[in-house]
């Protein structure tokens, strides 16, 4: 077929200023950004009064607000790990559904516009309504702990601080381009919000459980790690790479190994890693985005890969209800 | 004659093994409307969407304002404008505000779409709700809403899908009113529909779908003279019996056909008008006469005819 004239961009900054003003006017993320909100801060403040004994001692403080649980009360973190796919699939999960639905499809693709602007101007809408919600909850958080412990952060706090932000933003994005995806797919917001969420409760939790099972039948337990009592280091390194497959596993290890900078690696520890290593001792910041490198190429990638599937199933799409 | 704005030769869509649309020739000009009528799933809105280039063509040759719908779809839909069928607005934002989100995606420069915003509301008599929103508008208000919409985008050519669906006789006859003033802008106009009556009204031409093909196109009264085969028509009331009633007229110089349409009711075709020699006929021979009156032919009417045709079903041909 001939090449197409006309770029595929035209269109899409109008698309997506559209979608971002839609997004922060609707009710959906007014719910969303108040859930967020109340449980981030809710964690937070009870590590907070935690933290406030040990200010003297500890000095990357103003990540344990971030990393810190306390009884009764999960870590910021895990408030997040938990929240941001919620967030990402609400803002995405009728995007193209949605247009079918109001029958706003065919009379938008008639202007003088290509799908693609369509279907980008819609991403970078949802991501960027993320990031300002991520943005100014992280604002928020540093806001508190200068309140509450009246220690201001440092600079490698504030550098680790913000790749943390980066990781979160990239870990939405995937989740963003999932529910993009079903909503390509599903054509009604109610079975394409279910795949979404479905998606989102098996990679993350019984993904890790499945792993687990699926690596102890490759690799059944040897005889000599039995008697030493260890596990099979094959049977590990399987259940990791399979646990590496979801979004959530990968975005775990990223936050805990910037935010935690002691942490020198993920997984079975050999002792030759250790050799020579002072314990407790942290990483310097590069050494640490080092070690996560890996990780954080893998929710970008991941998020490349599930918007290309979008794309592609969005241009072979018939435009007739 | 004036310029050709819509253009198709040969035009095939298939889905897998089922064919949509089948060879379609058909030509639209400046300053005319064209009707595209048949029954549902003739291949009318999948012939729409292949003009737009929002659906590939699997054969055939489209020009539409003087690009190639598949090679160039942005500059055909800059210069073509579309009203699909049950049209559907952002509920949540105000009429003008779904048009500045159109407007700006055909590329208006922002100053030009206020303006030619407001006009085109105005146009269409939805400026004193224009910032409104769209969730309170009723059916007929949104297919005016699409118009103004195709008014902003001051396109040469319009596609209107089913225009008149889903509205009450009151809309429908705005409507087609305002659509009308479109074609005498010297905008070409495409409309689909099975409205047929309303249709007759605005249509130049109109083109008869059956089955993915075009079965007969031309001006209303063209396909009367080649589907109904006479000038003219006439309906006959009387209390006579139907064969008594087909042999008398049958003797009267110039009628084609006779036929019952119900009981005690009578459709005579003619080469000419035959109405005094029928009653006079009629008259000679002491038949009652009921009623007598002269038909025009009805899109309707050819509509039913022909497709009764083609199933085959036999006319009561005296």
């Amino acid at each position: 077929m001939a090449r197409r004239s006309g770029s595929p961009w035209k269109g899409s900054d109008i698309v997506f200023a559209k979608e971002f003003s839609d997004h922060l006017r609707s009710p959906r993320m007014l719910v969303l950004q108040w859930l967020i909100l109340l449980t981030g801060i809710g964690a937070v403040f009870m590590s907070i009064q935690g933290l406030r004994t040990t200010t003297a001692s500890d000095p990357f403080l103003f990540l344990r607000l971030f990393t810190d649980a306390r009884e009764s009360m999960p870590s910021f973190l895990s408030v997040l790990a938990f929240l941001i796919p919620l967030m990402a699939i609400g803002l995405g999960f009728d995007s193209i559904n949605g247009e079918f639905n109001r029958r706003t499809m065919s009379r938008i693709l008639a202007q003088p516009i290509y799908r693609d602007a369509l279907l980008i101007g819609k991403f970078a809408g949802g991501l960027a309504t993320l990031a300002i919600a991520l943005v100014s909850l992280w604002l928020l958080i540093i806001g508190l702990g200068l309140y509450r412990l009246g220690v201001p952060p440092s600079g490698e706090e504030v550098a680790r601080g913000f790749v943390f932000l980066f990781v979160a933003l990239t870990y939405g994005g995937v989740w963003l381009s999932v529910a993009m995806l079903c909503s390509v797919v599903c054509r009604s917001p109610a079975t394409s919000a279910m795949a979404a969420l479905g998606a989102w409760l098996l990679l993350s939790l019984l993904w890790p459980l499945m792993g687990r099972f699926i690596a102890e039948i490759v690799y059944p337990a040897n005889e000599v790690a039995l008697l030493l009592g260890l596990p099979n280091p094959q049977q590990i390194g399987l259940q990791q790479t399979l646990a590496r497959l979801s979004p959530a596993t990968l975005f775990g290890e990223a936050v805990v190994g910037i935010l935690q900078p002691a942490t020198r690696t993920f997984g079975v520890v050999f002792a030759s890693q250790v050799r020579g290593a002072v314990a407790g001792a942290p990483l310097s910041f590069m050494q640490s985005l080092l070690l996560i490198w890996p990780q954080v190429t893998g929710l970008v990638a991941g998020m490349i890969f599930v918007f290309s599937a979008s794309y592609m199933s969005f241009q072979r799409q018939e435009v007739r209800a | 004659m004036s310029e050709v704005l819509i253009e198709a030769r040969g035009l095939k869509k298939r889905y897998g093994t089922a064919i949509a649309v089948d060879g379609i020739n058909l030509q639209v000009r400046r300053g005319e409307i064209f009707g595209l009528l048949g029954p549902n799933g003739a291949g009318k809105t999948t012939t729409i969407l292949m003009l737009l280039g929002l659906t590939e063509a699997t054969e055939g040759s489209i020009t539409v304002c003087g690009a190639d719908p598949m090679r160039d779809p942005l500059t055909v839909k800059e210069r073509v404008a579309y009203l699909p069928d049950m049209v559907g607005f952002y509920d949540n934002l105000s009429a003008r505000a779904n048009l500045r989100y159109t407007g700006r995606l055909a590329g208006i420069a922002d100053l030009e779409l206020e303006k030619r915003i407001t006009k085109s509301l105005e146009r269409v008599r939805l400026h004193d709700v224009a910032d409104n929103k769209v969730a309170t508008y009723s059916r007929g208000m949104r297919q005016r809403l699409g118009l103004a919409e195709i008014l902003m985008k001051g396109a040469q050519a319009a596609i209107l899908d089913e225009p008149t669906n889903g509205l009450d006789p009151q809309s429908t006859f705005e409507l087609l009113d305002m659509i009308r003033t479109l074609r005498d802008d010297g905008m070409a106009i495409m409309l689909s529909s099975h409205i047929l009556d309303r249709v007759q009204a605005i249509c130049d031409r109109v083109a008869l779908f059956n089955k993915g093909k075009i079965a007969i196109e031309g001006s209303v009264q063209e396909l009367a003279a080649t589907v109904l085969g006479g000038g003219f028509a006439l309906q006959v009331d009387s209390s006579m019996e139907k064969m008594a009633f087909a042999a008398l007229l049958g003797s009267v110089n110039g009628v084609s056909s006779v036929q019952a349409e119900e009981p005690g009711r009578f459709r005579v075709l003619s080469v000419r008008d035959v109405r005094d020699a029928v009653a006079q006929a009629m008259v000679n021979a002491g038949a009652p006469i009921l009623r007598l009156a002269g038909v025009e032919h009805s899109l309707d009417e050819i509509y039913r005819r022909y497709f009764e045709g083609l199933e085959g079903v036999t006319h009561g041909t005296a």
